[in-house]
């Protein structure tokens, strides 16, 4: 058997003519459109595949985690942390941001258009016991949702008009349009679907990111090489080669760039400044 | 539709995803069939001890949800798993690993049912003029063909139209993985259901297709 | 009549299903050429016998020997293959009449035998129906299909179980012709009916088996004008109550 597996491992691997460099990343950011913009770029310079395997973060974090995956991009700052801590990573970087929004009916009947503070829209939501729809998926999204229901001091858990899906951004999104319901979305997602929800507006954060005056909306993404040391089968030197050029200025500017045609407005912001420790 | 959903449908990427579909689920499968037809055939034809339990492992096996199969096959080809020195995660290699598993019980126990199923007077009959016992067997399986079709065209259309195995164990990835089903979910993922629509059209006319083929299979086998 | 060479013998055999005994046969001997009949009422055995002679079954006590080749399902398929029968309730298979024909050529693995095959259906009044599923037709003739589908493959023993029972009289002769041109290829047969008069016309020999036991064997002129028993004579006369 481990003949066989030998035999044919190589074989897979003599037969594979490009290296390949197994990214894993969440659907948002391939939605958005950004990877497949940016990549090409990537591919060409080391002569390589990115293959790339888009899930929920839960679900990246633990493909990464079983060595599957060389490389990880995710926005889920203490998974993470949680994640370099059990060593699976030695370092995670940070790459881009972006913000959440939270988009809502037309009508808006909880009043919370142009509200400054999210946790503050939340709580006129609970109050008025407007249908909420969250990802539920233990995703970055959800977790920055989580963490503002947390601020205003509200459980909405079990309430009845708080819809749990466990799905991904742009199903949760559509099932808020059908449903006329209030929805917290990243803003790239936001704007590359927004013609698909005619019943939905953009009520809080601000027409661009930097209109964003909630701090807390700060959806923050940082990649990480998995480490050789756990994982021997992970290709980190194409990995460490990834994570260098996704921070280099060159990149940098690309990632500032994207959207901007399309949307009027960048989707993310770079700021891969310095190395974490 | 409008005409650059035409033109959509003319997209190399969407040819590819056409075409890696037919082969990852035509060689899930070839395979299943390979095996599971003989054996199918042969649960069939014998009365042996422990009958029943083969029976119920393998039709409780037509109840698996494909995307507990994609679970289990993933464990199983993960780099931290036992065959992970393969490499044939996120590989349609291992989507016809995953498609092969779901397939294979749905031909072997509507086979056996169907070999099960023909009067056991046909088996004197036949002994009576003339034929071995592969032949006794092989004519027995030809009057079962009716059965024995549709036991193919059911797990072709299980393998065909799952999305849980596939999406698993080959991750959608663009250009390498990505299948109808997963493109489909992809595309209403993101809102697009007019495309999720027209990709599924195409899956139910290759679907038509293929059980068009594989009903003229089973006329011929009738003729000779 | 060939030589006094036996094509079978049968030896203390008694078969049973569970504890019912059905047959109970000391001593049988049916010779090379023959054409053995066999009469009695339904339930009285006759088929069992056929299925012994065909191998169908081991008996469960005593042989059945073809040639000194003794055996049941197990015997080699050379020997079984020079034997065939046509059941009383023939079993006609899911294809053309024409491929039911010649399914025993086919499994012998003579490919070339299309004109053999329209000789027969010809000679039974099956050539219309030549390339009808055999499946939709009617007794009677699925039953000269069953009938020629033997024929075909030139077997050196014939088993009929009532091969006339659900032909008309026409049809009926059809098949007995066929029947007697047989024996004079020295074929040998052995023929279950409870028609007496086709007994009587085509047998050389003729039993009379009653619950499981031969109670009577004879020459057939003999056995007709001069039956020894009397549960013979009364089943002959149609006076036995059973």
């Amino acid at each position: 058997m481990a003949h066989l597996a030998l035999f044919l491992a190589v074989a897979a691997f003599v037969h594979a003519a490009p290296p390949v460099l197994r990214l894993a990343t969440t659907t948002s950011t391939e939605d958005s459109g950004l990877l497949a913009a940016i990549l090409p770029a990537f591919e060409k310079a080391c002569a390589c595949r990115v293959d790339v395997i888009a899930v929920g973060t839960g679900q990246a974090l633990e493909i990464a985690r079983r060595g599957d995956a060389d490389v990880v991009l995710v926005h889920s700052r203490i998974a993470e942390d949680q994640f370099v801590r059990e060593h699976h990573a030695r370092e995670r970087r940070d790459v881009m941001y972006n913000d959440f929004v939270i988009v809502g009916p037309a009508d808006d009947p909880a009043r919370v258009a142009s509200t400054a503070l999210a946790s503050d829209a939340f709580a006129g939501i609970a109050r008025a016991t407007a249908t909420f729809v969250s990802r539920g998926d233990k995703s970055g999204t959800e977790s920055a949702e989580k963490a503002v229901w947390a601020a205003a001091k509200i459980s909405p858990a079990g309430a009845a008009w708080y819809r749990s899906l466990g799905q991904g951004m742009g199903e949760t999104l559509v099932t808020a349009n059908e449903q006329r319901a209030y929805t917290l979305a990243d803003r790239g997602t936001w704007l590359s679907m927004r013609q698909r929800l005619p019943e939905l507006r953009l009520l809080v954060g601000g027409a661009t990111l930097a209109d964003n005056r909630d701090p807390t909306l700060h959806n923050q993404y940082g990649v990480m090489a998995v480490n050789p040391d756990q994982h021997p089968g992970v290709n980190f030197a194409l990995a460490g080669r990834f994570v260098d050029w996704l921070v280099s200025p060159a990149t940098q500017r690309a990632i500032g760039e994207f959207g901007r045609q399309k949307f009027g407005q960048s989707l993310f912001y770079p700021n891969a400044a310095r190395r974490e420790r | 539709m409008s005409a650059d959903l035409l033109t959509e449908f003319a997209r190399p990427e969407l040819v590819a995803i056409v075409g890696l579909t037919l082969r990852v689920t035509g060689t899930a499968l070839f395979i299943a069939c390979l095996v599971g037809v003989p054996l199918g055939a042969m649960l069939g034809l014998v009365r042996f001890r422990g009958q029943r339990l083969v029976t119920l492992t393998l039709y409780t096996g037509m109840g698996l949800p494909p995307v507990v199969v994609g679970l289990f096959v993933y464990m199983l080809l993960s780099r931290s798993g036992p065959f992970g020195a393969l490499q044939w995660l996120f590989t349609p290699a291992g989507m016809i690993v995953a498609q092969t598993i779901i397939a294979f019980p749905l031909v072997a126990a509507l086979t056996m049912s169907a070999v099960a199923g023909v009067d056991r007077a046909v088996h004197a009959q036949v002994f009576a003029l003339g034929a071995s016992r592969v032949q006794n067997a092989w004519t027995v399986v030809r009057e079962a063909r009716v059965g024995v079709t549709a036991a193919i065209v059911a797990a072709f259309g299980a393998a065909i139209s799952e999305v849980g195995a596939v999406m698993l164990v080959g991750g959608n990835v663009q250009g390498q993985t990505r299948v109808l089903t997963t493109a489909i979910v992809l595309f209403t993922r993101q809102g697009d259901f007019a495309m999720a629509m027209a990709l599924g059209i195409v899956l139910i006319v290759i679907a038509f297709a293929a059980n068009l083929l594989l009903l003229r299979l089973q006329g011929r086998l009738g003729e000779r | 009549m060939t030589g006094a060479e036996a094509v079978y013998r049968l030896e203390s055999v008694e078969h049973r299903y569970g504890d019912r005994v059905v047959l109970q046969i000391d001593h049988l001997e049916v010779v090379r050429g023959e054409t053995l009949c066999v009469v009695g009422p339904s339930g009285s055995g006759k088929s069992t016998l056929l299925r012994l002679l065909q191998f169908l079954e081991r008996p469960t006590t005593g042989r059945v020997a073809f040639d000194s080749h003794e055996g049941g399902p197990d015997v080699s398929l050379e020997v079984r293959r020079q034997i065939t029968t046509v059941f009383q309730r023939p079993i006609v298979l899911d294809r053309s009449v024409r491929a039911n024909v010649g399914y025993g050529l086919r499994v012998r693995g003579i490919r070339d035998h299309a004109t053999k095959v329209d000789e027969l259906l010809t000679a039974l009044g099956l050539s219309a129906l030549a390339s009808m599923p055999a499946r939709t037709l009617s007794g009677g003739e699925v039953q000269r299909v069953a009938f020629g589908r033997a024929l075909a493959f030139e077997p050196s023993v014939l088993l009929l179980d009532e091969p006339t029972a659900n032909l008309d009289p026409r049809n009926a002769r059809l098949v007995e012709d066929l029947i007697r041109e047989r024996q004079r290829r020295g074929v040998t047969i052995l023929l279950a009916t409870h028609q007496t008069f086709q007994a009587r016309r085509l047998g050389h020999r003729t039993a009379f088996l009653l619950d499981g036991r031969i109670v009577e064997t004879g020459p057939t002129q003999e056995f007709f004008s001069a039956p020894r028993d009397p549960r013979t004579r009364a089943f002959l006369t149609g006076d036995m109550i059973y």
